[in-house]
């Protein structure tokens, strides 16, 4: 995540929206496996609900056969009210959920995506609907034409043939993600949108307003640390994002294998116990060598460049 | 600056302003301290919006959501070009993205949408793949003629293309009287209602199925109708040797000039993107997949909601209404209904969508 804000595109999933307004929004595809995470959560959470609704009328039958053994309207208005229950359940469930404002699934919202359309369109209702009437024949029609065929095959009738063709037709579907940049499914294409990550980040702390970055010096020893410019260009952007993060997450090890590292690398005797404010003392000068020759123009992406 | 500035403007000048700007050493942390509270705003409204649409959203804040949305994206693309903080961008960066999708999500929700969809917008779409329904309807006829003339030369065919579960007693060589009684009425309303909601199901699984092939070019499609026609054609032939065809068509025609009409139209729907794909024209297959898709798909709903007639009309009507001219007269009207409403209703578009 945090590489993806200055050095993009180095997983090849980054795009830029570019909005009406002519800014150009980030956005990143969602990965497969996401996808498919989402995908099994969805699956999983509709069928519990579905079994629960089953189970919830079935009672209800079988109470009502056990007062009433004449009351068949009742029963059959209840199975007639499963059935389309079970309909509007199967598609209402995608249909409605991503086009609510958060574009996305339970399941999707779990694992951080949404959908979207592609090329910086508004997501349409027409959009959704043909995406998901497409997920059926994807997965659910071979599924289910293979497993009635092994049914019936057990039953006695030889159809090896057809579920081959079933099994095939699956594979080629679930194969399609693979075979275009975007990781595109058939309804994707279908309906011109597409699958992306969502990330809901918190603002932190700016780091310069605290500690030795700020003062200059040690809250623990007093000492300032000064940096001279040949010290500070042995590192690059990766290096200073790498080091913000060890600074943010404050893990006592990693703070202590870095400054060792740092003295190492730029000629320091590494001592102890003043590790944090040593460290903050080096982000805060090397960003501010960084930044400023950002601002002429000159970038250096790591230390090897 | 200009961020307290725009605050002030706002009328939300209380809103916690870090008070530490000039304690920051860094530049580009300043440029993060004067405009925090913008973004904050900004991200607790678009917070309000992702939980529970415009509700929550009162009048100012709305007025207020574009500039602090473009606040934040030039913002955005200052701190790209100045701060090396990979926190603030990052954070900056989803809240742009989530900004933009609040400013540009989808304009109506379900219902709002399927009203307007109702009154204009199927009908619309249905009219815009008139082309596809000829060639649909064209094999659809000949897929029927298909039917009749293979059984009329080898009954073999009759058994190859009717499954035995779905025959019955309709069987080459079945008296009269017995492909009569198939067409006979019920004595009362019991257990229709669960086949009506059986029927629907599965019609509607089949027409979706033809929508969905379309994507193999439409070929596919095609071949559907072709076998679905042709089982129509041959129990045409049946009975018409029993003498029978008038009262058959009047049986068929009170649920079928609906259901086929559906059927006809998921056809032409899964032929459009078919050949939208196959013939993308100046577009790019995508765009035109995409274009042809989405039409389609407005097609689809709406035969979701004639299969749901259908099958009313053939579980109730069909099963109780006895007599060609009433079943004629009931088959009739709906196919007039129909037409009128997909070619003859137009009313004036109420807003453009892009």
């Amino acid at each position: 995540m945090s590489s993806s804000a200055t050095l993009p595109n180095t997983d090849g999933r980054t795009r830029f929206l570019v909005t009406p307004e002519g800014i150009a929004v980030p956005m990143r595809v969602a990965a497969r496996s996401a996808r498919l995470g989402a995908f099994i959560l969805d699956i999983g959470i509709l069928f519990m609900v579905m079994t629960a609704l089953q189970l919830f009328i079935a009672f209800f039958v079988i109470g009502i056969l056990f007062t009433d053994v004449e009351a068949l309207g009742v029963v059959e208005s209840l199975s007639v009210v499963r059935l389309i229950m079970m309909f509007l359940l199967w598609y209402g469930y995608f249909l409605v959920q991503e086009l609510g404002p958060r574009g996305a699934t339970l399941g999707k919202r779990i694992v951080g995506i949404r959908v979207a359309a592609r090329n910086g369109n508004r997501l349409t209702p027409e959009a959704v609907v043909a995406r998901n009437l497409l997920r059926d024949i994807e997965v659910f029609y071979p599924l289910i034409f293979v497993f009635s065929a092994l049914v019936m095959g057990v039953l006695g009738e030889d159809n090896s043939g057809s579920i081959w063709s079933a099994l095939i037709w699956f594979i080629v579907f679930l194969a399609f993600p693979f075979f275009n940049k975007d990781a595109l499914r058939a309804g994707d294409v279908i309906a011109g949108t597409w699958v992306v990550e969502a990330p809901r980040t918190k603002l932190a702390e700016a780091m310069s307003t605290q500690g030795a970055a700020a003062k200059g010096a040690s809250d623990v020893t007093g000492a300032r640390y000064e940096f001279g410019e040949a010290e500070l260009a042995v590192y690059g952007e990766h290096e200073l994002q790498t080091l913000e993060r060890i600074l943010r997450q404050d893990q006592p090890e990693a703070l202590s294998a870095v400054h060792e590292t740092i003295c190492n690398k730029i000629g320091w005797d590494p001592g102890a116990g003043d590790e944090r404010a040593f460290l903050e003392a080096f982000y805060g000068q090397l960003r501010a060598k960084l930044e400023s020759d950002m601002r002429f123009g000159r970038r250096k992406a790591d230390k090897f460049s | 600056m200009k961020a307290s500035v725009t605050a002030n403007w706002l009328g939300n000048s209380d809103l916690s302003t870090p008070s530490d700007i000039e304690s920051a050493a860094l530049r580009s942390d300043r440029f993060r301290l004067e405009r925090e509270g913008d973004w904050k705003r900004l991200e607790d409204i678009i917070m309000r919006m992702e939980r529970n649409g415009l509700r929550r959203v009162d009048d100012e804040e709305l007025l207020a959501l574009p500039t602090l949305y473009r606040t934040a994206a030039s913002s955005l693309s200052v701190a790209r070009e100045t701060s090396l903080d990979a926190a603030t961008l990052s954070y900056l960066e989803s809240l742009v993205q989530r900004a933009w999708f609040q400013v540009y999500g989808p304009r109506k929700g379900f219902f709002a949408w399927f009203g307007e969809f109702i009154f204009g917008g199927w009908s619309r779409a249905v009219r815009e793949i008139w082309r596809d329904i000829c060639i649909a309807l064209f094999v659809m006829v000949a897929g029927t003629a298909v039917g009749w003339l293979l059984v009329l030369q080898d009954q073999e065919w009759f058994f190859r293309l009717i499954p035995s579960s779905l025959a019955g007693a309709r069987q080459p060589g079945a008296s009269r009287e017995d492909l009569l009684s198939t067409l006979a009425v019920e004595e009362t309303a019991q257990g229709l209602s669960g086949f009506a909601a059986s029927l629907f199901s599965n019609n509607a699984g089949v027409c979706i199925l033809a929508f969905a092939l379309g994507f193999a070019f439409g070929i596919p499609s095609l071949m559907l109708l072709v076998h679905n026609m042709a089982l129509i054609g041959a129990m045409l032939w049946l009975f018409d040797e029993a003498g029978l065809l008038v009262e058959f068509s009047a049986w068929l025609s009170v649920h079928g000039t609906t259901e086929l009409f559906g059927i006809l139209l998921s056809g032409a729907a899964g032929l459009h993107i078919g050949r939208s794909m196959a013939f993308p024209g100046s577009r790019t297959v995508l765009e035109s997949a995409t274009i042809s898709g989405r039409r389609s798909a407005v097609v689809m709903i709406g035969v979701v909601i004639m299969m749901v007639v259908a099958a009313l009309l053939e579980a109730f009507p069909r099963q109780l209404v006895a007599g060609n001219e009433s079943r004629f007269l009931i088959g009739g009207t709906f196919l007039a209904f129909w037409l009128a409403y997909f070619f003859l209703y137009d009313p004036k578009r109420a807003e453009t969508d892009e």
